[in-house]
């Protein structure tokens, strides 16, 4: 609310005034200050961004970027969050308040292109779906002509929301609320029908009711939604260390490395691990990348390879209990894929 | 100068350094403080185009005129995802404008009441008057928005409960729900345009009728049935046109759809939060800009008029009150700009306001800059024409004095 205003406000300033945005060398800038800020969900959000009771933060996405300060740092723990809403979260990126965003946003082209961002890495494959009372005896979304919708705004969401149901030959009404917080307390004062967002956040948000099992999910996914990683537009060594801290998860799924394991690993006889991490004599791949050369230990130290992250955070491990499907590795069928590490 | 005159006792204007001269002085003064000023301003400017050209980023007003692709929930003028950012931004300026207007006639009407109550001398009026201000004028208008919302309106009956409503009395035309007020919506016919026209007659009539009668009570001593003739030419009139015009008017009658309601009219429960909150939380403050307005007359101007003979409401009304408003004018304006501004928390609850819209705007876009000279040109002329319109009231309430 008067936060948006605030943040683009000095968003605003600092694209007028200011010498410090756009600043094309966010590595060294990190470097400088000591620490990553890392822009995160700021109504916690469990299993992408949350902070538990006395204050630490845990998630999928807050992984990524304890992996990004562990790479660069060798220490997880020197990142600072800064919790955002969907509709602050651009401006804060753009005014170099935050050096990376990763709160489950959707790489799509116009955040790509006209946002001035730039995405590569994707941490969780998702797509847009619709929670239900249960009582309402709804079955699919395509039942849904006529109803209130509860909506974040700022968000893929609410553009996909109104092209589904303008494609669908059906109307709606829109609630539209800025905070997470607000239009889940709507939805459960009955304001809204139906409440739609990520599958993801929908089962989180699942989770937060007083009485979960009185709610359901409606099959219908109605969108993509790659969710990953944005960094300001125009500085390829920030985005290669950002998108590798996430492949070195996924590669060290891959090749079987654990947080367990990462140091007996680093005596394996395979060359691909070897040069992983950093044990071969002459890499030089984490100085190409700015990195030290146990750059890859460091994160699968600090949180895990991207199974033992999924796990923890959204999977079994998890009260979301989500299942890999899209998020499994390519071998077993899912999108989660890394390039090779040579 | 004249005291220059006085010492040298001659006519001639002294000699003086330049450098003391006070009219080349206040020139100086001022060019300096331009050219510093546009050159800020330059470089300001300046320094947004590199930086938006550094973040690949453009600056100017185009993409107003894309495509919005986001649907509103409350629009007063024909609006779809399908129309463009500058349509999105009219219906979210049009929702401010309906909500300060609503605001600021009902925190006057409450704030004078109370105002005038907390002087009363029934104890009970004035302790309860106390106790409202007290209470609205001491929490933050964000709190007494969320309190109406999530504490008021979300806890009346459900659409569900409506619909069973309906069902054991199937008459009902009046809801009052957790998703709005729905009452029914009058719809136009041909003709109706007429029983307007009617009414406006009626009314410059009843004008013309009320100045010619209080010549005429000046002049003769007596008056005219002015409330009767008036009345029948307001209301009367119009009604006999409206009767030979076929009553052009039927109700568009709310009934039961699939989730929601269907047809008639609906008064959102956001746009109520807020406007509930906008009035009450004003009004604790006009009521003490009233008290104040009224004890600043002198006693003896009541005591006069009960010496004259008028009872305690006339002499208020007739009496104290028009001199009170001179001195709760200046600040009443600054409690109504306060209202325009703070219907911008209007985003908490989800009513799209200009500033919910330009957010999203901003957000698609990603033109900050534009977004915000928009936001702050339109309220700065929302405020100054208040002001210009309190300023000409308060001259007018002014000129009244003798
Ligand atoms: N992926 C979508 C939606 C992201 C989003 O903001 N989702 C909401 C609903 S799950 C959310 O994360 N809210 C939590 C918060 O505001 O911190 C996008 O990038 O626009």
């Amino acid at each position: 609310m008067a936060k948006t205003i605030v943040t683009a406000l000095v968003g605003a300033a600092v694209l007028g005034l200011g010498a410090t945005a756009a600043q094309a060398d966010t590595l060294s800038d990190v470097k400088a200050k000591g620490f990553v800020q890392c822009g995160v969900n700021g109504s916690n959000l469990a299993g992408f961004g949350a902070q538990d009771s006395s204050g630490n933060w845990a998630g999928l996405d807050v992984d990524l970027c304890k992996a990004v300060a562990a790479a660069v740092f060798g220490d997880a723990t020197k990142v600072k969050f800064t919790p955002l809403s969907a509709k602050d979260r651009f401006p804060a990126l753009q005014s170099g308040e935050i050096d990376l965003l990763a709160r489950n946003t959707t790489w799509s082209v116009s955040r790509d292109s006209q946002l001035g961002f730039d995405f590569r890495a994707v941490n969780y494959y998702d797509g847009q779906g619709f929670m239900v009372k249960k009582e309402l005896g709804v079955k699919s979304a395509l039942e849904l002509s006529g109803a209130s919708v509860c909506v974040q705004s700022g968000t893929t969401t609410e553009l996909n929301l109104a092209d589904y149901f303008r494609s669908n030959n059906m109307d709606f009404k829109p609630v539209v609320f800025e905070a997470q917080d607000e239009a889940d307390a709507a939805y459960n004062a009955g304001r809204c029908d139906a409440y739609t967002t990520d599958a993801s956040g929908l089962y989180s948000i699942r989770l937060k009711m007083a009485n979960a099992d009185d709610h359901m999910v409606l099959p219908e996914i109605i969108s993509k939604e790659p969710l990953g990683p944005a960094v300001r537009q125009n500085d390829s060594r920030w985005l290669d260390i950002v998108s590798w801290s996430h492949y070195a998860m996924v590669a060290a799924e891959e090749f079987g490395i654990t947080t367990a394991n990462v140091e007996e690993m680093k005596a394996s006889a395979n060359p691909d691990i070897k040069r992983f991490l950093g044990e071969e004599a002459d890499s030089t791949i984490g100085a190409d990348l700015g990195l030290p050369k146990d750059w890859a230990v460091q994160i699968i130290k600090a949180v895990g390879n991207y199974g033992e992250s999924f796990e923890r955070n959204v999977g079994e491990g998890s009260p979301l209990k989500i299942a890999r499907g899209l998020n499994g590795l390519w071998t077993n069928g899912g999108l989660q894929y890394a390039p090779p590490v040579r | 100068m004249a005291l220059a005159d006085a010492r040298t006792g001659s006519g001639e204007p002294p000699k003086v350094s330049l450098l003391y001269n006070p009219a080349l002085r206040s020139i100086v003064y001022q060019v300096v403080t331009l050219v510093v000023i546009v050159a800020a301003i330059w470089y300001a400017w300046n320094n947004v185009v590199q930086n938006l050209a550094r973040a690949n980023m453009t600056a100017g007003f185009g993409f107003l005129n894309s495509r919005a692709g986001f649907d509103l929930a409350q629009s007063l003028i024909a609006y779809s995802s399908d129309s463009t950012y500058f349509r999105a931004l009219q219906v979210g300026l049009l929702n401010t404008l309906v909500v300060a207007a609503a605001g600021i006639v009902t925190a006057t009407i409450v704030g004078l009441l109370v105002g005038i109550g907390r002087l009363s001398h029934n104890w009970l009026i004035a302790r309860l008057c106390t106790v409202y201000v007290e209470i609205f004028r001491n929490i933050p208008p964000l709190l007494v928005i969320f309190f109406w919302y999530l504490g008021v309106l979300a806890l009346l009956p459900s659409i569900r409960s409506i619909f069973q409503h309906l069902e054991e009395n199937p008459d009902a035309i009046f809801f009052i729900s957790n998703r709005g007020i729905y009452m029914p919506a009058p719809v136009f016919g041909d003709g109706f345009g007429t029983v307007l026209i009617a009414f406006l007659i009626g009314v410059v009539a009843a004008v013309a009728f009320t100045v010619w009668a209080n010549a005429r009570q000046r002049a003769t001593g007596q008056r005219p049935p002015v409330l009767w003739v008036n009345l029948g030419l307001v209301l009367l009139l119009p009604f006999l046109v409206f009767l030979v015009m076929g009553s052009p008017l039927t109700f568009d009658y709310a009934v039961p759809g699939s989730f929601n309601m269907r047809g008639g009219m609906v008064i959102g429960p956001e746009f109520l939060a807020l406007y509930l909150a906008l009035s009450l939380y004003t009004a604790s403050f006009i009521a003490e800009i009233v008290r104040a307005g009224i004890r600043g007359v002198s006693k003896g101007q009541s005591e006069a008029s009960y010496a004259l003979g008028l009872r305690p409401g006339q002499a208020t009304r007739l009496v104290v009150l028009p001199q009170a408003l001179r001195i709760i004018i200046p600040p009443l304006t600054s409690q109504y700009l306060n209202l325009i501004k703070n219907s911008s928390l209007a985003v908490a609850v989800g009513y799209a306001d200009l500033v919910a819209v330009g957010g999203t705007i901003l957000n698609q876009s990603g033109k900050s800059i534009e977004i915000i000279s928009i936001w702050m040109l339109i309220y700065v002329s929302i405020s100054l024409i208040t002001s210009l319109f309190m300023n000409w009231f308060n001259a007018k309430m002014a000129l009244v004095e003798r």
